[in-house]
């Protein structure tokens, strides 16, 4: 019960302080607004080619809002030393890891679902599969929220942070198959297509919203939740090597 | 749990380095429950890697770490219940306002609604921030946040707190303020250990004090009987204007049974096992053309023991720590 007072209010402050705030808000609707309408107009096709590329902008989108606000209730509260107020109190690190992410993972999934109400205003999604889409996403921005974790907590400086996180961010726009599919990467990079944990979520949602899945779906969910838990593990390791000195 | 005889905190040859340095080099102490321990050194000594270590923020290389009789040497989470930790930067919430950074940290350590919003009013009555419950921390002035911060550290009323350096970079009005809550907080019967650099503080406020230097412990007891054997030495300053070169040695040789120190800008100390001869003192140095302009009787204080056993000037550490304080 005291856990999860605790866990509550780190992940309420957090909204309030940084998810609730304007311009957050307004990065999370815009930049997925921008990407689809770039690939949009790029694609150069009619409305009905949305759903081809509504799995990428979805992708795209929660990888962004995700790492981005890991650099900001993570790494700019360690600096600021606020950070070890949490590490003071009684609450085992694994809670309050899950409660410092929470947010993250709530604003990702909340930016994923913002292209997919602009596609049903311009198009039809009667044939995507949402029991399978639902969870995919909210995977997806779990993994992609661990890894914002995991690059945060290797770090000392926001701006390391964002520079860190663009080195995996951007690569993986088309390295996961995102916009690209994965038969047409150089055979040379599909290799590590394979070790991004995005890349069996972009499948997952290519399966929900175009069935055009690659893998079994079992097996995207499952290699998608062991990646969550390994770059969660690893965070609180890293936490507890370099945090508690 | 609860082992009435235990100590409040016990350490037992406690290390912890940082790469090559010695940060804390084999430290053994006890704080009694009830008791305000002070635990006083110079920048670099060592006293918030201790009390890192104490609170679970660090981890010793050796030694073990008791609070309340619970062994949290290896498990720096089994009684982070039972302290509150107010650290040397008023780290709160500069986004939050007085109010509700209270019901946070009261929040952090499980205590229900009512009952942290309830205890964050009284706190905030009783720390004189009523006015400020709605302003947000970053308008804060330094004395605010400290205080706000000692609040923090209490909300969940622990039977232990750690103070690091409370009065460090306030002035004195705000640092009498804080050593009156933190005289309270002692009278109420928490257990305090305060780290501070101000000795007059250490022994104003302290029952026990710990002197540590470079990571070791180098005097350990209590405030009274640190001080008994400097009551029977006999210390005076004699302030003088035009000192001729050489007085220094005329007065050695003309009192034997004293000795004499330069103190700079016209000041002697004056050391002597029994009451020193003022009169003669006096004419001695007149007659050697010196103006005397005052000559006093220092009273023996936790400075002069701090001084002899560690070989730091009191001044030096005053400045050395005004220094850092101005550039915080
Ligand atoms: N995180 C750290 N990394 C490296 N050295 C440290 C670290 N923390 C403290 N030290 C060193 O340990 C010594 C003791 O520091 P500290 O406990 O902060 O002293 P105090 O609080 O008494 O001023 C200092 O020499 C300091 O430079
Ligand atoms: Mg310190």
């Amino acid at each position: 019960m005291k856990g999860w007072i605790a866990f509550w209010n780190i992940l309420l402050k957090d909204v309030r302080s940084y998810y609730l705030k304007p311009p957050n808000i307004s990065w999370g609707l815009l930049f997925p607004l921008a990407w689809t309408a770039m690939f949009f107009i790029r694609s150069g096709l009619g409305f009905e080619s949305i759903p081809a590329i509504l799995p990428g902008v979805m992708g795209i989108s929660v990888l962004f809002g995700t790492t981005s606000m890991l650099s900001v209730t993570v790494t700019f509260e360690k600096k600021g030393r606020s950070f070890e107020r949490l590490l003071l109190a009684p609450i085992p690190l694994e809670v309050l890891m899950l409660a410092k992410t929470s947010g993250a993972i709530l604003f990702g999934t909340a930016n994923a679902f913002v292209p997919v109400v602009i596609a049903a205003f311009l198009t039809d999604l009667s044939g995507v599969d949402w029991a399978i889409l639902t969870p995919a996403v909210v995977l997806i921005a779990v993994s992609s929220t661990f890894l914002g974790l995991f690059i945060a907590v290797a770090v000392k400086e926001v701006f390391e942070a964002q520079t860190f996180s663009n080195f995996f961010r951007f690569p993986m726009i088309f390295l996961c198959g995102l916009f690209i599919p994965l038969d047409r990467l150089p055979v040379f990079l599909r290799p590590l297509s394979y070790v991004l944990p995005l890349t069996y979520g972009a499948d997952l949602m290519q399966g929900a919203v175009n069935h055009a899945a690659r893998l079994p779906l079992f097996l995207d969910f499952a290699l998608l939740a062991l990646f969550c838990l390994g770059l969660f593990l690893a965070s609180l390791r890293n936490i507890r090597r370099k945090w508690i000195l | 749990m609860d082992t009435g005889a235990a100590q409040a905190i016990e350490a037992r040859g406690l290390s912890k380095r940082f790469d090559a340095v010695p940060a804390v080099d084999g430290i053994s102490f006890t704080v009694r429950r009830g008791e305000l321990f002070g635990f006083l050194g110079p920048n670099g000594a060592g006293k918030t890697t201790t009390i890192n270590l104490l609170t679970g923020l660090a981890r010793p290389d050796a030694g073990t770490i008791g609070i309340n009789g619970v062994d949290c040497s290896t498990d720096p989470k089994a009684a982070q219940h039972l302290i509150g930790v107010v650290p040397d930067e008023s780290n709160l919430y500069p986004e939050l306002t007085g109010f509700e950074n209270l019901c946070f940290c009261g929040a952090l350590y499980g205590m229900r609604k009512n009952e942290r919003r309830a205890r964050a009013g009284e706190l905030l009555g009783v720390f004189g921030l009523a006015d400020a419950a709605d302003r947000k921390f970053a308008g804060y002035s330094r004395g605010m946040k400290r205080r706000l911060a000692i609040a923090a550290g209490i909300i969940h009323e622990p039977p232990i707190l750690f103070l690091d350096e409370p009065t460090t970079g306030i002035d004195v009005a705000g640092a009498r303020q804080i050593r009156r809550l933190i005289a309270d907080l002692h009278e109420s019967g928490t257990t305090v250990f305060l780290t501070t650099h101000y000795i007059e503080e250490a022994e104003r406020l302290c029952d026990r004090v710990a002197f540590i230097v470079a990571g070791r412990i180098v005097g350990i007891d209590t405030v009274e009987r640190f001080i008994q054997p400097e009551r029977d030495r006999h210390v005076m300053q004699v302030s003088c204007l035009n000192v001729p070169d050489g007085t220094l040695r005329e007065l050695a040789e003309g009192f034997p049974d004293s000795r004499f120190q330069d103190l700079s800008g016209g000041v002697i100390r004056v050391e002597a096992d029994s009451a020193v001869p003022v009169g003669s003192l006096v004419r001695f140095l007149e007659e050697r053309g010196a103006e005397v302009t005052e000559a006093r009787r220092m009273r023996p204080s936790l400075e002069d023991v701090f001084v002899r056993i560690t070989g730091i000037e009191a001044a030096a550490l005053r400045r050395e720590k005004e220094k850092k304080g101005g550039g915080a």
